[in-house]
């Protein structure tokens, strides 16, 4: 081979070799602000590889082997949180038997929660005669966190039992004892032996510790040492799952970031986020909330906008399942955050499918299906314009 | 007394090694008519040493790739992929015995794909015993790296089909040929798949997941046959076709006598075609694959009951002469267009269409110096959805690789 063409050959290789290792030429990562998956910025290096290991965990498929159910609702955290955000009707949990604050009649009949599917050799759940039921959309698991860390001073402040304001709007905290694994904030504040619960639909999850365990128990059927007991035989069994995959878990719901909102200078926007306030929903959609103090630095004495006051809210017949959890009323649903709203169909297969059982496929069925302490909100919405809907509805995407 | 006998072992062994002068193995010529996709197993350049009847070969596939999904890297990885051994003899007249022993990821698996003793009583009628590759498809039995200008194996025939799937079985096996017409066909009876079809950490039916039991090799789940078939036929001008079928009872229906189950089947239905342009010299081949399963209706619909997918490779020769010193090297443009949908059906609680669907354009250009070695640069863009049909993960990027033929 003469030297000009093994100059050329070389020459070639050489740009073959730096074309193939650009990174322009892979694709790009989706802009920070279009997803709900990502962790808080700043987490100090331990966290970072605890959100990490959490992160695993939160995507491990459990099988017979692994212990999943025998009697189960899905077989991995991800399958109802894809990406993090609000779940899909497969994933569709069902939760049955208690119909106000004497407690759930059910229990000895599999409840409070239905599990559907069943390993083979294995009879699902159904509900039983006489049981009323709800089913529950998995909601988002982005920005928990922030919302752990709200004091129940705050959380108090916002309530109005009596409705004193004289707004229509009261709000109450969930009351309920403590499960048993459950170490309470140092400023929590109790009620007759019972603490303040803010996750889940009915506001009956005490702190992400307490809604793993529960989720690991009743959605996958697999036991830890904070809750041994086998769902299909209801005996306590070996544990399923290690404690620090547990905490792990909890540490990354902990740190995945909040919602960041989008499209704020749009003039629709503006607008809509002023009619929001106008029309009283921002009455029990808190714009904004504040951490207090965290051992995770980067979530203490934050100030975040979760669009929630984590209080309970009567909705109205239209809502009332005839079921409940803790103190709550059937009718009463914990005010769900607004954040990473307009991100729902990116996480629900392309559509949304929102309210607690993800009854409406859109933002405005949403809204026309508040009632309860919401129905002069969801009026003076049929009173807008629709350009003024539509502006208002634009808001609510951003978020 | 042993030490000395070891010493002298090993002395012994080291001094006949080094009387091997390897310029005395002669590579047998692969057979590049009247060949089916079939007769993969034996059209290998082996090679063979004087008169004995054992022929060895093997193949080896080192890549190195830079790929990015929705813009998270692993970085530049560098793979060892596999290295595979073939051993091959003739026992007497009539009776062959050959191996393929392959080693993944550095040695981390090792594994027998074909260890078979195949006995000809007439072309069209031989017996084969041993571990045989079920002919699903085509791309289970002809697997070989070098023969592919594609540094990854198809995501039809790896991630939806076993491949390479092996079992213990026996069978049949014949072709005949005639003018410009080639026949042949496969039937055998094996080992089968079990319960880790649907039951298992990729969260979908997933017939690879039954790979993982090497315990088939010795017990069937089932306790029934997979029953394995294949015809094939063979024109000069048109190509050969392949109609396969394999498909038998999964699950471990029963145990010491007591029924744990209904029995539940698969199914699996395959098509494959293979064709050279004569004009152009463009080289055609594919495959696709209909999955039905029987899943528990108590089960999640996580784990599908229909699935199907199939690749199709285009290869164009665009140079064809001496280059770098090569006499007959070769320089290929190619393209692998992919798809497969593990979960066909639709959401029982919204008709929605279940996703878990992926689809992939890679394109390639491959060097030849000699038909046992190829070197390959691919980009592949790829799409995938999970169950949810939420918008695709996507990702790219580059893979060069060689592989050979030893």
């Amino acid at each position: 081979m003469n030297t000009k063409r093994l100059l050329t050959y070389t020459i070639l290789l050489f740009a073959i070799i730096a074309m193939v290792s650009c990174d322009k030429l892979l694709p790009a990562a989706p802009a920070n602000e279009e997803v709900l998956d990502g962790e808080i910025e700043g987490l100090a290096p331990e966290q970072h590889a605890q959100f990490l290991r959490g992160d695993e965990a939160f995507g491990e498929v459990f099988t017979s082997a692994k212990g999943l159910g025998p009697l189960f609702v899905t077989n991995s955290c991800v399958s109802c949180h894809a990406g993090d955000g609000k779940g899909h009707p497969f994933t569709t949990l069902t939760r049955f038997g208690q119909t106000d604050n004497t407690g759930n009649q059910f229990l000895n009949m599999g409840g409070p929660q239905l599990q559907h599917r069943a390993l083979t050799g294995y009879q699902p759940e159904s509900i039983p005669n006489g049981a009323t039921f709800s089913k529950f959309t998995p909601p988002a698991v982005t920005g928990l966190g922030f919302l752990q860390y709200v004091t129940d001073a705050d959380i108090l402040a916002m309530s109005d039992p009596n409705d004193a304001d004289g707004d229509g709007i009261s709000g109450v905290p969930n009351w309920i004892i403590l499960n048993d694994f459950v170490i309470p904030a140092l400023d929590a504040i109790t009620q007759n032996g019972m603490y303040i619960h803010r996750f889940g639909k009915k506001a009956a999850a005490y702190d992400l510790l307490d809604q793993t365990v529960g989720a690991y128990n009743q959605d996958m059927g697999i036991t830890s040492s904070y809750n041994p007991m086998d769902t299909h035989s209801g005996l306590s069994i070996d544990p399923e799952i290690s404690d620090n995959t547990v905490r792990d878990v909890v540490a990354y719901l902990q740190t995945l970031k909040a919602p960041a909102p989008r499209n704020q200078n749009d003039p629709q926007v503006i607008n809509g986020k002023s009619l929001f306030n106008q029309i009283n929903c921002a009455s029990c959609h808190k714009p904004k909330l504040t951490t207090s103090y965290s051992p995770v630095e980067v979530l203490s004495y934050k100030e975040f906008y979760p669009f929630t006051d984590l209080l309970l809210h009567d909705m109205g017949s239209g809502l009332d399942d005839g079921y409940t959890e803790g103190n709550a009323l059937s009718s009463e649903w914990r005010t769900t955050p607004l954040w990473g709203l307009g991100l729902s169909p990116s996480t629900q297969g392309g559509q949304y499918f929102l309210m607690h059982d993800g009854r409406a496929n859109s933002i405005e069925q949403a809204i026309l299906l508040h009632g309860g302490e919401a129905e002069n909100s969801k009026n003076q919405f049929l009173n807008l314009s629709e350009t003024e809907k539509a502006d208002l509805i634009k808001f609510l995407e951003s978020l | 007394m042993k030490q000395i006998i070891t010493i002298i072992i090993i002395l012994a062994s080291t001094l006949s090694f080094a009387q091997v002068d390897s310029t005395l193995f002669k590579r047998q010529k692969t057979e590049t008519t009247q060949q089916l996709n079939m007769d993969a197993v034996y059209n290998r350049p082996f090679l063979s040493y004087g008169k004995l009847p054992v022929s060895v070969g093997g193949y080896a596939e080192v890549n190195w790739q830079h790929i990015s999904t929705d813009g998270i890297s692993e970085g530049h990885q560098f793979q060892m992929r596999r290295m595979t051994l073939f051993v091959a003899s003739t026992i007497s007249k009539r009776i062959k015995f050959l191996s393929e022993i392959e080693f993944e990821e550095g040695g981390k698996e090792i594994a027998i794909e074909f260890a078979s003793l195949d006995v000809e009583f007439q072309p069209l009628f031989n017996l084969r015993g041993g571990i045989i590759m079920n002919p699903i498809g085509a791309f289970n039995q002809n697997h070989d790296g070098p023969k592919w200008e594609f540094t990854d194996r198809p995501i039809s025939a790896t991630q939806m089909l076993p491949a390479t799937w092996s079992n213990a079985g026996f069978g049949l096996f014949g072709k005949n040929y005639q003018n410009d017409w080639m026949f042949g066909y496969e039937l055998y009876l094996s080992g089968s798949f079990d319960d880790a079809i649907i039951d298992n950490e990729e969260s979908k039916t997933f017939l690879p997941a039954s790979k993982n039991n090497t315990e088939r090799f010795e017990e069937s789940a089932s306790g029934t046959p997979l029953t394995t078939a294949k015809i094939a036929i063979r024109n000069k001008y048109f190509g050969e076709i392949g109609l396969s079928y394999m498909g038998g009872i999964y699950n471990t229906f029963q145990e010491d006598g007591i029924v744990l189950d209904g029995k539940r089947r698969l199914n699996v239905f395959a098509i494959d075609y293979t064709t050279t342009i004569p004009k152009t010299n463009t080289f055609i081949t594919g495959e696709w694959a209909w999955i039905n399963v029987d899943v528990p209706e108590t089960y999640s619909q996580q784990y599908g009951n229909k699935q199907y997918g199939g690749f199709l490779d285009i290869v164009h020769p665009v140079l064809k002469r001496k280059m770098l010193g090569w006499e007959h090297a070769v320089l290929n443009l190619a393209c692998r267009l992919e798809y497969v949908d593990w979960n066909v059906g639709t959401f029982k609680e919204t008709g929605g269409n279940i996703g878990e669907e992926i689809w992939s354009v890679m394109p390639a250009v491959s060097f030849r110096p000699t038909p046992q070695t190829v070197f390959r640069l691919n980009y592949r863009i790829q799409r995938q959805t999970d169950i949810l049909n939420n918008a695709p993960e996507k990702t790219g990027g580059f893979s060069f690789g060689i592989s050979s033929y030893f």
